[in-house]
């Protein structure tokens, strides 16, 4: 079934993508925007391992650039191991490993000849709980752009700036930007973190659960949030959360025990899910 | 913005892990290095008189240190006997009756005081009150200059491994109306045995190997030890006055006991550390 | 009645044992008073006779029973600074390797190791330094050290191996696996979270320690770092064996130096007229009043670092 929605989308977008990523890897990357900038991610035949322990099946998916995606599926099904894919973070736990291929704009991430360095700027990451660093506010926002970048004062200051009204914070902050991070409340801080991801520029942004750690109050906030940068930026979230699924996403993948049971337009999957336990998890029976 | 070369940044980052790489190395390199040096140059130095004889003369052959052995088992002996008792008192108080109380929470602070005071300064202390006033040195003074330097730490780590016990396990010892010298002495004490242990291992581990306290207390001494009033034999002060002499033989002798301190002391911690194991492994 | 009888018992019993442990504890703090006070008294003679020139005098002269602390005070301070400049780096560099680059099993071998280093009885470091390191030193590091930086004032001298900077190198070598010891838990207490948020921007792994591990950690690391000052400064049988004992102040680091536990160490056995050995302890002293300021000073850290984290 997934294999049907996913060579529906290939055939439109795909092909072209994959003639082209012939000639991209044979040229050597030199130029920033290597990855042309779409944001358009084809998983095939990805499999994940924990040492011997096998995480993910066989996932095929194919991620619609600059929509939201939503990933949803019961606790331990594999939705944070194939996020954590896409910006090869599981690559810092040395018995964690891939099998397969995930292309990013046409262009194998898991290759080993990847630069992470220019995957990361152009995969960003929110994480279940807010993670601030341990210094101010704008260095926390400046803290990717002083990796990659050397910039004046006024710049920096003004690429802080515009990456916290992007993330709806700047209001709320614009008279603490040297104060710690850590002072503000959660749904600040997620929203921090946010903008620290967006001061980069990525195409896009994984979302690991972002809300689950966080007040109502300040997770409706977020959500206005993804709304809102939808269209600019692809974003990958993945969610314990059917009704916030629901609310914020274009396209919804279901999980379940490593494998893609169904994938397809929120909508809808929601209202008129093709398989039966996509039904049985929508509507409450296990998970 | 101008961009930062990322080749230079990954560069950068090899050289750091080439550094912390070659810092590991250099600790290892520095360990071995000592551990080499003290196995070949002590074992150099064994022989049965090493083990059996008295010290001779230097370029008198047949000499060995067999007091000075006698000697540092003595004193650790009559430390522990006066430092583990009076340190797991102490750590007692601290864990089952002193837990916020501003008696309690300065005995802490004080605790950890004697723990970072210089040994030497220990030595001083002994001797001033000890040694001084009764005009000569004694095994005793060395012994109690030991069990002082043993007492924070028999004290810092009873309280800790008791306070590790769960606190459902006193609450229901007391609750069954044990009073509370049976709780911590049958229930508390028993399941934080091996912690316990491990701690007055480590204690003594720490104090065997000790020179300064002894160098004005228990001084040093070529015969058998004979009574407390005395001073006696000790393997430390030994290879302390011996390595600043300009005689072979007795620069041998000193990394002769050299090798026997470092083994014991590591055999000490190994023991302490299977006792953990033993308890982490029982459910 | 037979009930309350029982429960009077057993809270004489209960209160008995109070006592005893208590007995424990208040040893332990008349200990301290009392040594304290007896430095005081002991050094009394040698207070009375150079009052507060004694702290930065330069004569030591048993001859002429002219005592004063500067040099040994220098000394201590010199070779406890090589220590912790060199120590507190290579620490930080020793953890990245474990926490983050090492395989678990050589990182576990490794902690071993460490853990060894830091039970080795200070006599041990003190032979190994006379006879195999300052050897060493004056044959290949001193005159290599001599090589690059030859006209600085801090390398002049013959290299004879023992001296200033033999003795920091090995005060190094003995502080370095406290230190280590907890900087290594400090990274490893660093949630996995905030690291993969900093990996997550695209920094190497070198910027994640440099930026946010040690930032993160840094209290931690700083209470480590007071954990191995308070051992450099109070070493004594390594740092007597090799810091050449001279009571001269002198800028090289290759010349012969002395510290206060070197000064105790060597010349306690040999003072024989009152006031020398008024004035030696009262150097016990001056050392004493400087690990407890270090030891309160660490102490007031932690209670600062506790209070602003809350329960961690």
């Amino acid at each position: 079934m997934t294999e049907k929605v996913s060579n529906m989308w290939s055939g439109r977008l795909s092909v072209a993508r994959n003639a082209h990523s012939d000639s991209d890897r044979a040229r050597p990357p030199e130029k920033e925007n290597e990855f042309s900038g779409k944001g358009h991610i084809v998983v095939r035949n990805l499999n994940f391992f924990y040492g011997d322990h096998q995480a993910l099946f066989d996932n095929n998916l194919e991620i619609v650039p600059k929509k939201v995606t939503a990933i949803i599926g019961p606790s331990g099904c594999g939705k944070s191991t194939h996020l954590r894919v896409y910006n090869r973070i599981y690559e810092l736990y040395r018995d964690q490993r891939v099998e397969g291929q995930v292309l990013l704009d046409g262009l194998d991430i898991l290759a080993a000849d990847q630069d992470l360095i220019k995957l990361r700027k152009k995969v960003g990451m929110i994480f279940q709980k807010p993670t601030p660093f341990p210094m101010s506010v704008f260095d926390n926002v400046a803290y990717g752009l002083r990796l990659h970048y050397r910039a004046g004062k006024d710049e920096l200051h003004a690429r802080v700036q515009k990456a916290l009204e992007q993330a709806a914070l700047w209001n709320e902050v614009k008279d603490k930007l040297y104060k710690a991070g850590t002072a503000l409340s959660g749904g600040q801080q997620q929203r921090l973190c946010i903008a620290r991801a967006l001061a980069v520029e990525p195409e896009i942004l994984l979302m690991d659960e972002p809300t689950s750690a966080i007040d109502p109050v300040a997770t409706a906030k977020i959500e206005d949030l993804i709304a809102r940068l939808r269209g600019r930026y692809t974003i990958v979230i993945v969610t314990h959360n059917m009704q916030q699924a629901a609310r914020v996403s274009d396209f919804t993948a279901f999980f379940y025990k490593g494998r893609i049971v169904e994938y397809g337009a929120t909508q809808e999957l929601f209202t008129r899910p093709k398989e039966k336990q996509t039904e049985n998890y929508i509507t409450g029976r296990f998970g | 913005m101008k961009q930062r070369s990322r080749i230079l940044r990954k560069s950068f980052n090899y050289l750091a892990s080439g550094v912390a790489g070659f810092s590991a190395a250099l600790g290892l390199m520095v360990l071995g290095w000592i551990l080499i040096t003290v196995l070949s140059k002590g074992l150099a130095a064994y022989n049965t008189n090493f083990f059996s004889r008295l010290p001779t003369p230097p370029g008198m052959a047949g000499g060995g240190l067999a007091n000075a052995i006698l000697g540092t088992l003595l004193l650790t002996v009559l430390a522990g006997l006066m430092g583990i008792p009076l340190g797991l008192l102490a750590g007692i108080y601290l864990s089952e009756f002193g837990l916020n109380r501003r008696f309690a929470q300065s005995v802490r602070f004080l605790t950890n005081i004697l723990m970072g005071t210089p040994s030497i300064i220990i030595g001083i202390f002994v001797y001033t009150f000890l040694v001084a006033p009764l005009g000569h040195f004694s095994a005793y003074s060395g012994a109690v200059a030991l069990a002082i330097m043993m007492l924070p730490v028999v004290a810092r780590t009873t309280e800790d491994m008791l306070q590790m016990v769960p606190k459902e396990l006193r609450e229901s010892a007391l609750a069954l109306g044990a009073p509370r010298w049976r709780t911590t002495l049958q229930v508390i004490f028993r399941s934080a045995k091996s912690g316990l242990l491990t701690g007055v291992l480590l204690a003594v581990a720490r104090v065997s190997g000790e020179t300064a306290p002894l160098l004005f207390t228990a001084l040093n001494s070529p015969y058998w030890p004979s009574g407390l009033n005395q001073p006696v034999a000790n393997l430390t002060v030994t290879i302390f006055n011996y390595a600043m002499s300009p005689y072979p033989d007795w620069q041998r002798m000193a990394w002769g006991a050299s090798l026997l301190i470092t083994l014991s002391v590591l055999a000490l911690m190994l023991v302490s550390r299977l006792a953990l194991i033993e308890r982490k492994v029982k459910p | 009645m037979k009930i309350f009888q029982e429960e009077s018992t057993q809270n004489r019993s209960d209160a008995v044992f109070k006592l005893i442990t208590l007995t424990g504890a208040v040893i332990l703090l008349l200990i301290i008073v009392a040594l304290f006070v007896q430095l005081i008294k002991s050094s009394g003679l040698s207070l009375k006779t150079f009052g507060w020139s004694f702290l930065w005098s330069n004569v030591w002269d048993p001859i002429r029973q002219q005592f004063g602390a500067a040099s040994s005070i220098y000394g201590t301070l010199v070779s406890t600074a090589i220590a912790m400049m060199l120590a507190v780096p290579l620490s930080i560099f020793i953890a990245m390797f474990l926490v983050e680059l090492a395989p678990p099993v050589f990182s576990r071998w490794i902690g071993t190791g460490i853990e060894l280093l830091a039970a080795m009885p200070s006599i041990i470091y003190g032979m190994w330094g006379l006879f195999v390191f300052a050897p060493f030193m004056a044959k290949y590091i001193q005159p290599f050290l001599k090589n690059i930086f030859g006209n600085s004032v801090l390398f002049q001298g013959p290299p004879i191996g023992i001296g200033m900077l033999t003795a920091g190198i090995i005060l190094t070598f003995m502080i370095l696996p406290f230190i280590t010891a907890v900087t290594r838990d400090v990274f490893a207490m660093v949630p996995a979270v905030v690291k993969e948020s900093a990996y997550g921007l695209g920094a190497t792994t070198w910027e994640v320690t440099r930026k946010v591990t040690v930032r993160y950690g840094i209290r931690g690391i700083i209470g480590g770092a007071f954990l191995g000052l308070g051992r450099a400064i109070g070493e004594t049988m390594a740092v007597t064996f090799v810091i050449g004992n001279s009571h001269r102040i002198v800028a090289s680091l290759f010349a012969p130096a002395n510290s206060i536990t070197a000064t105790l160490a060597n010349e306690f056995a040999e003072a024989s007229e009152p006031l020398y050995l008024s004035a030696l302890i009262e150097l016990g002293l001056v050392l004493f009043v400087i690990t407890f300021l270090i030891q309160a000073g660490a102490h007031i850290w932690l209670q600062r670092v506790r209070k602003s984290v809350g329960v961690q």
